[in-house]
């Protein structure tokens, strides 16, 4: 079994990215254990565009995003963020990256002891040299733009799913971040606070211009959202393109993701 | 979802399972060690850890503190009193609470207490991604949740130990006085006489460390929780039982070493 120390050590310089793609993961394996969550993983997130990740519970999806992140190292392969290639950098250096990024969970993951207020000022708190009141102001004013205007003093628990999710996107670009990572933002949500947040979606990446990669199953909202969508399967990307090459894709595997079809290749 | 093709071991392997898990404090430590030497601490979340963490460890380590003083009293003065040798009460019983049972009895209700606490607050936010979210951001959960709580019990477990010896050496007093009528002066004069100031630096010196492996045990157990409640429970439980096995250990190995 190869370790971790022995990972791939091709030259980086030859797959480095084109300017214009700001997220590059070339030919990714990752395991956990004995499991080989992602294999050959190969993506290209264009700069400014939203990037939508597909495909069934347990393909890897959330993990993409967490080897984007840094938080995950692959065993193999290369991760690209903004031109420099990031696998094998120390904590250190990846920590100076990781504040370029802004991270949404799938399940918020506000700091349940602090107040929404808190939580929002928190990024800014560890990484600026802001006042408190240029913090709080700051806060304010992402907070209004969500319209979260008067919960800066509740704590998580007491906010609905929905806002909740809110106030995960209200941190996770408070301090303008050049890349926004959203997991499963409209899962476990009802159709219109899902509409909702899709909708908080394009207009978060219209005022800042972001490069956002969303993971979803949601098919619709994907649809209104993407300027590109792959379709991750059994730890692969298997296709991608912008929604109409997705939609007329001749891969069956596609076909039957689409269709939410039980009979196909797709083992269920 | 596929698995790489490996043979698993047929035998868990015992000893690199230990020295995983000591190089994993060591780790842990090393890391918390550098933060602090570097001023990378905020003061304002090791007072609120010290009152959460400490303070209201406070009543419990009182009682059982007094209670414990008490039984060594009530067994000494029924010897002492046979054998006419009462003046010896005082002098043993805070022999024993100031060196042994005042730090170490405080360290093991502390790490049930809150040991318990930590792992379990430290566990819940890993589940529910909230350690991953700090780690998105470039923020060392280190800094945040490991520092502050290993400064505050580093801090408040020297501190509730004196509430302890105090409580102990008064407890004892009170039942030789009631029950073995010894008279306040004897006793006190056999607590200066047996007990110095040595044995209660000591005694804090031990509660120190004690604090500091309850924190670091609990963050580690904490830090490493998978699964839902039932994964925080069960590190819950693995960071109280390890903290209460180096405490009893570490007091054996400090007490060798402090009262040559």
């Amino acid at each position: 079994m190869r370790t971790v120390l022995e990972r791939d050590d091709r030259d980086p310089t030859q797959a480095a990215p084109p300017d214009n793609v700001e997220i590059r993961l070339h030919d990714v394996e990752l395991r956990f254990g004995q499991k080989i969550v992602l294999s050959g993983c190969s993506l290209d997130c264009e700069r400014g565009k939203v990037t939508c990740v597909i495909g069934m519970s347990g393909a890897g999806k959330s993990t993409i995003l967490r080897v984007i992140n840094g938080l995950r190292r692959p065993y193999r392969g290369l991760v690209y963020i903004d031109g420099k290639e990031i696998s094998g950098l120390p904590e250190r250096e990846l920590i100076e990256v990781r504040k370029k990024m802004g991270f949404a969970f799938q399940y918020s993951a506000l700091f349940d002891s602090m107040t929404i207020a808190d939580n929002v000022a928190f990024p800014l708190h560890e990484h600026t040299s802001l006042t408190r009141t240029e913090i709080g102001k700051r806060v304010s004013e992402v907070l209004a733009s969500l319209g979260l205007e008067d919960v800066g003093d509740r704590l998580p628990s007491e906010l609905s799913g929905g806002m909740q999710k809110r106030v995960g996107f209200a941190r996770a670009i408070v301090n303008d971040p050049k890349i926004l990572l959203f997991d499963e933002p409209t899962s476990g949500l009802d159709p219109i606070i899902a509409n909702v947040i899709t909708d908080t979606i394009r207009d978060i990446h219209s005022n800042l211009g972001a490069t956002c990669v969303v993971v979803s199953h949601d098919l619709n909202y994907v649809y209104s959202m993407a300027d590109t969508i792959a379709m991750l399967f059994e730890g692969t990307i298997i296709e991608s393109g912008p929604a109409d090459k997705i939609r007329n894709s001749p891969n069956p595997l596609v076909q039957q993701f689409l269709q939410g079809s039980v009979l196909g290749p797709i083992p269920i | 979802m596929r698995t790489a093709g490996v043979r698993p071991s047929l035998f868990p392997d015992i000893g690199a399972r230990f020295f995983g898990y000591a190089g994993g404090l060591m780790l842990l430590l090393w890391d918390a060690l550098r933060l602090i030497v570097t001023l990378r601490v905020k003061p304002s979340e090791v007072l609120r850890q010290a009152y959460f963490l400490g303070v209201q460890s406070w009543p419990i380590i009182t009682l059982t503190s007094a209670f414990t003083g008490m039984v060594i009293s009530l067994e000494a003065a029924a010897q002492a009193v046979a054998y006419g040798l009462s003046q010896l009460i005082g002098g043993s019983v805070a022999f024993g609470t100031l060196r042994e049972l005042g730090p170490m009895l405080t360290g093991i209700v502390f790490a049930g207490r809150a040991g318990a606490a930590i792992t379990a607050s430290l566990g819940s936010m890993v589940v529910t991604e909230q350690v991953e979210a700090l780690s998105s951001m470039g923020v060392s959960p280190t800094k945040v949740l490991v520092v502050p709580r290993l400064l505050a019990c580093i801090i408040t477990v020297p501190m509730l130990t004196v509430f302890a010896d105090i409580v102990g050496v008064y407890g004892g007093f009170i039942v030789a006085a009631l029950h073995a009528h010894v008279s306040s002066y004897v006793y006190w004069q056999s607590v200066q006489s047996l007990a110095g100031m040595s044995d209660f630096i000591a005694g804090l010196i031990k509660a120190a460390v004690f604090g500091a492996v309850v924190a670091l045990v609990g963050c580690y157990e904490g830090l490493r929780a998978k699964g839902g409640a039932e994964g925080v429970g069960s590190v819950t439980t693995q960071a109280v039982v390890t903290s209460i096995i180096l405490i009893f250990a570490l007091n054996f190995a400090m007490s060798l070493v402090l009262f040559k």
